[in-house]
């Protein structure tokens, strides 16, 4: 059986040393989980992983709860999901009370003047390699486009864009020929039949 | 009362996100900035420069951030901004960790139902113009400087290009060779080298 601590420390390492969001997060879980301390299987990280993906909320957490969970039940997944955000909340929190002393700084106010830029970039990316791989087409592009839309334009709250379409998407899917996708682990699949036909 | 507000709109932020941390930004944007004025949209990207430069989910970080911010603003103290933080933390994560708990029952089998899939299939695709629109809703004056031939804006928009034309070239390791020397790089920079650039040249051209 796999010990609180060990499992703690696991998470407290891989929340603590990853930078630039949850995704960055997987090649070093599968490192500490597969290779290193045999907890799961490669397919069940796998599956881990895309279960964690297509749940709300935060990815990394998502995960630590699942393997967690399948180690030590649920203390285990509250040990891991802590563990998981510890260490970046004391980060944030000594980065906030240090920050606002020194905000109105000269130096401080041109660096945030070069970074504004570059992080409104780092976020338009993910875009345009997530619709590569999601393998958007021509008669899909428009869904994202318009969610932008709604959002941006009109002021739509983004919640009410997802529960459109989690709504839109199960009458689709209920009622829209329900043998086009249905093999498979792979999600992406069905665009890619609508572009063969 | 300001707690009972950020636990609340903290746990909707959370239970309303899917597909990772960029696609809630657009959600935070919306209740913090827009709707709550916790945060000025200045503010709110230097809180996104942050928490992509520190460890950790950018989910975690952002309501870490927020909840202190709005708490002290709001003239609670140290104390009380720390005890915000937490919550707003706590709140995030709370709704979907229960779900997680209470799904990996059920759904583990029924993931291969077809209408399950198509469900997640649509959301995922929708996630995608959730991420466009905060980057959208990004562009300002704040970030960008006023448009037309000064030097903030030219920087801005150099910096802004540079930036996203290395983000969106393959993910894909590449050997080089330099006479005896071989290694190995990433076409694609880690995002952190490409803010400390970013930093660097600000420093440079501001300062």
């Amino acid at each position: 059986m796999v010990k609180y601590c060990s499992l703690f420390y696991s998470f407290l390492k891989i929340g603590g040393f990853t930078f630039g969001g949850g995704y960055a997060m997987v090649p070093l879980m599968e490192r500490e989980f597969v290779s290193q301390r045999g907890w799961l299987t490669t397919d069940e990280f796998l599956d881990a992983i895309s279960l964690a993906q297509s749940m709300p909320g935060v990815f990394a957490v998502n995960v630590a709860t699942q393997v967690g969970y399948r180690l030590r039940g649920v203390s285990g997944s509250i040990v891991a999901v802590v563990g998981n955000i510890l260490l970046p909340i004391l980060f944030i929190l000594a980065l906030a009370m240090f920050f606002r002393t020194f905000r109105d700084n000269h130096y401080v106010n041109a660096i945030f003047l070069g970074l504004r830029p570059a992080v409104v970039a780092l976020i338009a990316a993910p875009v345009f390699t997530l619709a590569r791989r999601l393998h958007l087409t021509w008669r899909t592009v428009w869904i994202p486009a318009l969610a932008a839309a709604l959002i941006w334009l009109l002021g739509v709250s983004p919640i009410l864009v997802i529960l459109l379409a989690a709504v839109t998407g199960y009458a689709w899917g209920k009622f829209h020929s329900p043998s086009d996708q249905s093999d498979s682990s792979d999600s992406s699949d069905k665009s890619d039949k609508s572009d063969l036909k | 009362m300001l707690y009972l507000k950020l636990f609340l709109t903290f746990l909707k932020i959370g239970i309303f996100t899917f597909g990772g941390g960029y696609a809630m930004i657009s959600l935070i944007e919306n209740e913090v900035v827009e709707k709550q004025h916790w945060l000025t949209p200045e503010q709110f990207t230097d809180i996104l420069a942050v928490s992509q430069t520190t460890p950790g989910p950018i989910g975690i970080n952002t309501a870490t951030y927020v909840g202190y911010t709005a708490t002290l603003d709001a003239g609670y103290g140290t104390g009380g901004a720390v005890a915000g933080a937490l919550l707003a933390s706590f709140a995030v994560v709370l709704l979907p960790f229960v779900l997680m708990l209470v799904l990996m029952r059920f759904l583990s089998a029924h993931r291969d139902n077809p209408t399950v899939k198509v469900v997640f299939r649509t959301l995922r695709i929708v996630v995608l113009g959730l991420i466009a629109a905060a980057a959208l809703s990004l562009l300002t004056v704040e970030s960008f400087g006023v448009p037309g031939w000064n030097r903030r804006f030219v920087v801005s928009c150099a910096i802004f290009a540079m930036v996203f034309i290395l983000s969106i070239l393959p993910n894909r390791k590449r050997d080089f060779h330099f006479s005896t020397f071989h290694f190995q790089l990433n076409l694609r920079p880690h995002p952190i080298a490409l803010l400390i650039v970013a930093a660097l040249l600000g420093l440079l051209l501001y300062a």
